[in-house]
C-alpha cells in the first residue's frame, strides 16, 4: 500500500506536467485544428512553421535576442561580480543589494519602470530595439552575478597573487588565472540568461518594438486571435522545443555521467 | 590609468544605476505626480478609493495564496518521496519534475488551454479554477526544486535519532523532518506567491477577464497612463518588499538561480 502511494502520487503529479505537451504534440501531426476530433496525420503544421515568414522571424528574433543578451548579460555581470568582490565591503554589499532587486522584483514592474525611464522620460524610441535589450540584459546580468560571485569566494586567492609575483602583468593574471576559475560559474550565468530571455514576456510586451515579436508575446497574442494555421503551427513549435529541450538534457546528463565516471577512474589508478 | 581589479566591477556598478535604481526613481517620481508635474497624492487616494483597484488586490491576493497552497500540498509530497526513495537515479529523476520549466511557459500554457477546453468545453465557467489551475501547471516545478533540495541535504540519522528515541514515524516526520524542511517550502513560496500576484498573462490566456495586479499595470500601459500605473507598480512593489522581508533567510538567496539546476 505504502510503495502504491510513493509510486502514484509522482506519477499523478509527472502525468499533469507531461500530458498536455504531449497531447499537443500528436495532436501537431494530424490535420485537425481542435483537440479531441481525430483527423488524417500531415506533416504541414511543421511545413508551415519552418516557411512561414512571421513565424520564421519570431523565433530567430526571440533566440538572436536570446543571445546577444546572453552574452552582454555575461560580460556584465562577471566584470561587476570581479569588480565587487574585490571592493570594499561598504560598495560590494551595496552592489549585492542593487543586484537583488531584478531578482526579486515582479517583472511587471521591472519591464514598466524600464519602459517609463527608457521611452518617456529619455525619448528613446522602441523601435531602436535598445530599451528591449536593455531589459532583457537588465533581467538577465543579477543572475550572471550570483552563479560568478561564489566562484569567486570558492578560489584560492593566493593563485592570483602567485601569478604577479611569478612576473605576470595583473591584465595576465586574471585572464589566465581568475577567470579559468570562475568559468564554469559565467558558463551557468550564461545558461541561465538564455533560459531567462527565452521564457521573458513582461519586459518584452513593455519593451519591443510594435513589429518584433518574442516567441511569448507571439504566442499570447495568437491565443486571443482566431487564425487555426498559426494556432496548429504553434502546437508543432512547442513539440519542437519540447524535443530540444529533452536532447539538451539528455547530452547534459551524458556529459555529466561520463565526467563522473572519469573521475572514479582517476580516483583508482 | 593603473588597471586595478576593483575598477572592473565600474561598467556593471553604473549599469545598475541606470537602469535598476533610476527606473525605480522614476516609478516614484511618477507614481507622486499628476499630468503637469506638479507634486499629487491623487494616484494614492485614487487607488484605495477605487473599489476596483482595491478589489483586484483582494483578488490577486486570494488567487495567489490558493495557488501557492496547491502547489505546496502537491508538491512537498513529490519532494519529499523523491528525495527520500532510495533509487540511484534521483537526479534524473528530479530534472524530468523540472524539465518542463525550459520550455517556453506560453506553449505550455497554450497545451492546457486545450486539454482544459476539451474537458470543460468553455473556460469561461470556471475563471477561478482555471487560473489556479494554470498558475499550478506553470510554478509547479518552482515549489518542487527548493524543497526537494532541502530534504535531500537533511541528515537522515536524524530522523532514525527520534524513531530510536520512541517518536512514531508520523510524530518525527511532524516533529524533525518538517521543521527541518521549512527554508526549503519558504523558499518555494516566494517563489510562487509573487509570480502568481503579478503573471497576468496565464489568466488572459485561459479566457479569464478577472483582473490581478499585474494586469492592473498592463491595463494601464495601453492606456498611457504613466502616473496611475507608476502607483499600482509601487504599490506591487512595496507587497513585494513586504513579502521578501517576512520570508528572506539569507541563505536561501539563490534559490531562483538554483531553480535552472545548471
Amino acid at each position: 500500500m505504502r510503495k502504491i502511494i510513493r509510486c502514484l502520487v509522482p506519477c499523478l503529479v509527472l502525468l499533469f506536467l507531461y500530458v498536455p505537451i504531449l497531447i499537443l504534440a500528436v495532436y501537431s501531426f494530424t490535420e485537425s485544428t481542435q483537440i479531441g476530433d481525430i483527423k488524417a496525420f500531415t506533416l504541414k503544421n511543421y511545413v508551415t512553421l519552418f516557411t512561414r515568414e512571421d513565424l520564421r522571424s519570431m523565433i530567430v528574433g526571440t533566440v538572436l535576442l536570446a543571445l546577444g543578451s546572453a552574452v552582454l548579460a555575461t560580460l556584465l555581470g562577471t566584470l561587476g561580480a570581479i569588480g565587487s568582490f574585490y571592493s570594499k565591503k561598504r560598495i560590494s554589499s551595496a552592489m549585492a543589494t542593487v543586484n537583488q532587486i531584478p531578482v526579486i522584483n515582479a517583472d511587471v514592474v521591472t519591464g514598466f519602470s524600464l519602459c517609463i525611464l527608457l521611452v518617456v522620460v529619455f525619448g528613446i524610441g522602441k523601435d531602436t530595439y535598445i530599451p528591449l535589450v536593455l531589459g532583457h540584459v537588465t533581467l538577465c546580468a543579477p543572475f550572471v552575478y550570483l552563479s560568478v560571485i561564489p566562484k569567486l569566494k570558492q578560489m584560492d586567492s593566493s593563485l592570483y597573487e602567485a601569478a604577479l609575483d611569478l612576473g605576470a602583468r595583473p591584465r595576465t593574471a586574471l585572464l589566465r588565472v581568475v577567470i579559468p576559475q570562475i568559468l564554469s560559474g559565467m558558463i551557468s550565468g550564461f545558461s541561465l540568461a538564455i533560459t531567462l530571455s527565452l521564457d521573458d514576456y513582461f519586459i518584452a510586451t513593455y519593451t519591443k518594438p510594435a513589429t518584433f515579436n518574442t516567441i511569448s508575446t507571439y504566442v499570447v497574442n495568437a491565443t486571443r486571435g482566431s487564425q487555426t494555421e498559426v494556432k496548429t503551427a504553434l502546437w508543432a513549435l512547442s513539440t519542437v522545443i519540447f524535443v530540444l529541450v529533452i536532447l539538451i538534457v539528455l547530452v547534459m546528463n551524458l556529459n555529466a555521467g561520463a565526467a563522473e565516471n572519469r573521475n572514479r577512474k582517476e580516483a583508482k589508478a | 590609468m593603473k588597471f586595478s581589479r576593483k575598477t572592473l566591477g565600474i561598467p556593471y556598478a553604473v549599469f545598475l544605476l541606470l537602469f535598476v535604481v533610476a527606473p525605480l526613481v522614476v516609478l516614484f517620481y511618477y507614481a507622486f505626480t499628476n499630468g503637469t508635474g506638479e507634486f499629487s497624492l491623487k494616484n494614492l487616494t485614487d487607488f484605495f478609493s477605487d473599489p476596483n483597484t482595491l478589489g483586484t488586490l483582494f483578488y490577486s491576493l486570494l488567487l495567489a495564496m490558493t495557488t501557492t497552497l496547491v502547489c505546496l500540498l502537491i508538491a512537498y509530497p513529490v519532494a519529499y518521496i523523491l528525495a527520500t526513495s532510495k533509487m540511484k537515479s534521483k537526479p534524473v529523476i528530479i530534472m524530468i519534475f523540472v524539465m518542463p520549466m525550459w520550455i517556453n511557459f506560453s506553449l505550455r500554457i497554450t497545451a492546457l488551454k486545450e486539454i482544459l477546453t476539451l474537458i470543460e468545453g468553455n473556460l469561461a465557467f470556471y475563471p477561478f479554477l482555471n487560473s489556479v489551475i494554470g498558475m499550478t501547471y506553470d510554478f509547479l516545478p518552482f515549489m518542487i526544486l527548493p524543497i526537494y533540495n532541502t530534504i535531500v541535504k537533511l541528515d537522515g540519522s536524524l530522523t532514525e535519532a527520534a524513531r530510536d528515541l520512541g517518536a512514531n514515524e508520523r510524530r518525527a516526520f511532524m516533529r524533525v523532518t518538517l521543521p527541518l524542511s521549512m527554508p526549503g517550502i519558504i523558499s518555494g513560496i516566494s517563489m510562487v506567491f509573487l509570480p502568481a500576484m503579478t503573471n497576468y498573462v496565464v489568466l488572459d490566456m485561459l479566457n479569464n477577464s478577472t483582473f490581478i495586479m499585474g494586469s492592473l499595470i498592463g491595463s494601464y500601459f495601453s492606456a498611457h497612463n504613466w502616473h496611475n500605473g507608476s502607483m499600482i507598480a509601487l504599490v506591487l512593489l512595496g507587497i513585494i518588499c513586504v513579502f521578501t522581508l517576512l520570508t528572506d533567510r539569507g541563505d536561501e538567496k539563490d534559490a531562483r538561480t538554483g531553480g535552472a539546476l545548471l
